[in-house]
């Protein structure tokens, strides 16, 4: 019987200040031994149990994309006691990690349709899996138009910044990033990410939308979202309820009767929309 | 059906605990649960249940998932997994049938719980009828009984000097090995049959219609005031064999530690408070909800079944005498709302 609390040994090899506000670091870490890292075959969106040995584990979205081999990334806030003691990690510490855990974005459903991705904060970190897997040469041809548009508080609180700027000279993607108020030398967008959706007004034609944010964001997307005609059934969420298991086992992060580890973390607005408001 | 006289009960025990972890009833200043026991004397079988359900055995309130020590360049991990061939005498049929209902927990589609499992899969379950249910017990309403037998291999019937001993698995079978017991008797079997008689379950809850009446009262005003006495203890929750809500943490000192489980619940404030202080369960309204909810709908539309034996312990450890057949009642005569219109 596969033990699935048993956490996978892995070595952080680098350790990255991501925003200028320090609250959130990006973690890269390798597998130790090449059977795991074969073994642990995951797809944008799902997450892993990230253990500091001593201190606990708790739950990350994968940042990094299966067209990345070699490592995981996860990108962290610094929140409460695990959090707190990976951000004090110096590069070599070895980690545990347990997964791929949960269900990942439904990209087989996205191949030939046109993918609006749009995100808020530091919620970014399963869309940049999902924007890396696409873009993957191999990949790309596989799906039409992307669309991403991407909002932050100010400049120095984007993730993935240097990826953002590679992503804008780029023909086969469009990227919108916005801050809340305007800065000097901010070329983009001003404005919350709503708003900025209904300026871009991605069509919905053919299309699916992924969200992820911050709750107040995601409350006032969907409405827009409606508006540009995209049914609950192609607007795609994830969802970040308390964890423990994992596994769907410790019956901590139930919304109704599904387990958001195990039948999530990703769910469509319709499925929700069939479930109580606890989350 | 075997006989078995009251005085060849310690010598089967004690033979037991040679080649099993026996765990039986075991009274401690007036209050029984389930522990491992070296000799047969040490247990009773003269009590109504135990406080704590006998789950424990099968999924302690605290256990070792497994240990570590890092070392520079690796870490080194020692699972701690329970392989004893272990024996639960004397259980209640309705504790039997709620290893039932946990087996759907602890193994899914994509993941086994080997912890649970492996005990589960080592263990004999040797019940034990209850001739005179106590009024909490509503057993009968939940597709069990005083005298059920699913979910065991062995069953105990008192009949005053002697056990009827019901066969119900070759597993059971196997703990009898060498013992050449003599069949019931027509005047034992009667004896028996008297006794099953005379163990009246009173108290009843109906669960007709439950189910499709929580389907649709989420948003109910109910909620608002069922739950007012609770004084969210959990106390209903840790003595309910069905409950099976956990935490994990590491208990560590210098770069040697271990992953430990111990038993959670959902009626806790900090069970569901999200990293960042939002609490999709804030108040103890939608705690309480949560509990009911989960052992008569969620249960249910995930595996076809309830979550609740009728052991009566919730009602009996309540400090405040919350009463969940009473909660069920009120569910059951409420208007029927729909919560999305
Ligand atoms: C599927 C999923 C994906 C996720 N992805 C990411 C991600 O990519 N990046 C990311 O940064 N986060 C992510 N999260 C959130 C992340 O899991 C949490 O921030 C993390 O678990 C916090 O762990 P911690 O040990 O640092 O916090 P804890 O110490 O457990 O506590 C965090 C907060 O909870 C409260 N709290 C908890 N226990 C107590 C207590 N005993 N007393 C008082 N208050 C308490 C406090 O408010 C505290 O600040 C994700 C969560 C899920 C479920
Ligand atoms: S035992 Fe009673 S008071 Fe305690 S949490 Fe349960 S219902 Fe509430
Ligand atoms: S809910 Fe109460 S009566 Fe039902 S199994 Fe749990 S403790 Fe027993
Ligand atoms: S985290 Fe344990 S059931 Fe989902």
């Amino acid at each position: 019987m596969k033990n699935p609390y048993l956490p996978l040994p892995m070595r952080l090899v680098k350790h990255f200040v991501e925003t200028e506000d320090n609250l959130i670091h990006t973690f890269t870490l390798e597998f130790l031994k090449e059977e795991d890292e074969k073994s642990f075959r995951y797809l944008p969106g799902q997450f892993a149990e990230v253990c500091v040995f001593g201190v606990g584990e708790a739950p990350f979205g994968i940042a990094s994309s299966p067209t990345e081999p070699g490592h995981l990334k996860f990108s962290v806030a610094r929140v409460g006691v695990v959090t707190t003691a990976l951000h004090q990690l110096p590069e070599g510490t070895i980690l545990g990690v347990r997964g791929p855990l949960g269900n990942s974005y439904p990209i087989e459903e996205f191949k030939g349709k046109n993918v609006v991705i749009i995100g808020g904060g530091f919620a970014f970190t399963t869309l940049r899996s999902l924007v890396t897997y696409i873009l993957h040469p191999q990949n790309r041809g596989d799906f039409g138009k992307v669309t991403v548009i991407y909002g932050a508080r100010n400049p120095g609180l984007l993730l993935y910044k240097e990826e953002l700027a590679a992503w804008e000279k780029r023909t086969d993607i469009e990227l919108v990033t916005t801050i809340d108020r305007p800065v000097e030398g901010w070329s983009g967008r001003v404005g919350f990410v709503p708003a900025v959706t209904k300026e871009v007004a991605p069509s919905a034609e053919n299309a699916y939308a992924v969200v992820c944010g911050p709750p107040i964001m995601i409350k006032f997307t969907l409405p827009v979202l409606e508006e540009l005609g995209f049914p609950p059934e192609r607007i795609i969420m994830s969802l970040e309820n308390r964890m423990k298991c994992g596994i769907g086992m410790c019956g901590r992060c139930n919304v109704g009767n599904k387990y958001v580890c195990k039948d999530g973390p990703v769910f469509t607005r319709a499925q929700l929309n069939q479930l109580p408001n606890e989350y | 059906m075997l006989l078995l006289k009251k005085e060849q009960l310690l010598a089967w025990l004690n033979k037991l605990t040679q080649a099993y972890q026996v765990f039986a009833p075991v009274n401690e200043e007036g209050c029984v649960s389930f522990k491992q026991i070296e000799a047969g004397d040490q247990c009773t079988l003269d009590y109504t249940n135990s406080k704590v359900p006998p789950k424990e055995v099968l999924f302690p309130r605290s256990e070792y998932l497994f240990c570590y020590r890092c070392e520079k360049e690796h870490v080194e991990l020692k699972e701690q997994i329970d392989e004893h061939k272990k024996v639960i005498f004397g259980l209640r049929p309705c504790d039997a049938r709620s290893f039932l209902l946990l087996d759907n927990v602890f193994r899914n589609e994509r993941f086994q719980d080997p912890y649970y499992l492996t005990r589960r899969k080592n263990t004999v379950l040797v019940g034990l009828g209850c001739n005179q249910p106590p009024a909490t017990c509503f057993c009968t309403s939940l597709g069990s009984g005083p005298f059920a037998t699913e979910g065991l291999d062995l069953l105990l019937v008192d009949i005053g000097d002697r056990y009827v001993l019901e066969v119900l698995t070759e597993r059971g079978q196997e703990l009898l090995s060498g013992m050449e017991l003599p069949a019931a008797d027509q005047e034992a079997r009667e004896a028996a049959q008297k006794v099953k008689e005379g163990a009246a379950v009173s108290s009843r809850v109906t669960l007709e219609g439950l189910k499709s009446k929580l389907d649709v009262s989420f948003d109910h005003p109910l909620w608002d005031l069922i739950h007012e006495k609770c004084l969210g203890c959990a106390a209903c929750t840790y003595t309910c064999p069905t409950c099976h809500c956990f935490d994990i943490v590491d208990e560590a000192q210098g770069n040697e530690g271990c992953r430990v489980r111990s038993w959670d619940a959902c009626m806790f404030p900090l069970f569901t408070l999200h990293g960042s202080g939002h609490n999709p369960r804030p108040t103890n309204k939608e705690r309480f909800r949560q509990r009911v909810m989960h052992k008569f709908k969620y249960f249910v539309d995930n595996f076809n079944a309830t979550a609740c034996v009728g052991c009566g312990r919730c009602i009996l450890n309540c400090p405040v005498n919350l009463d969940i057949r009473e909660v069920i009642a009120e569910i059951q005569g409420t208007e029927v709302r729909s919560n999305k219109q």
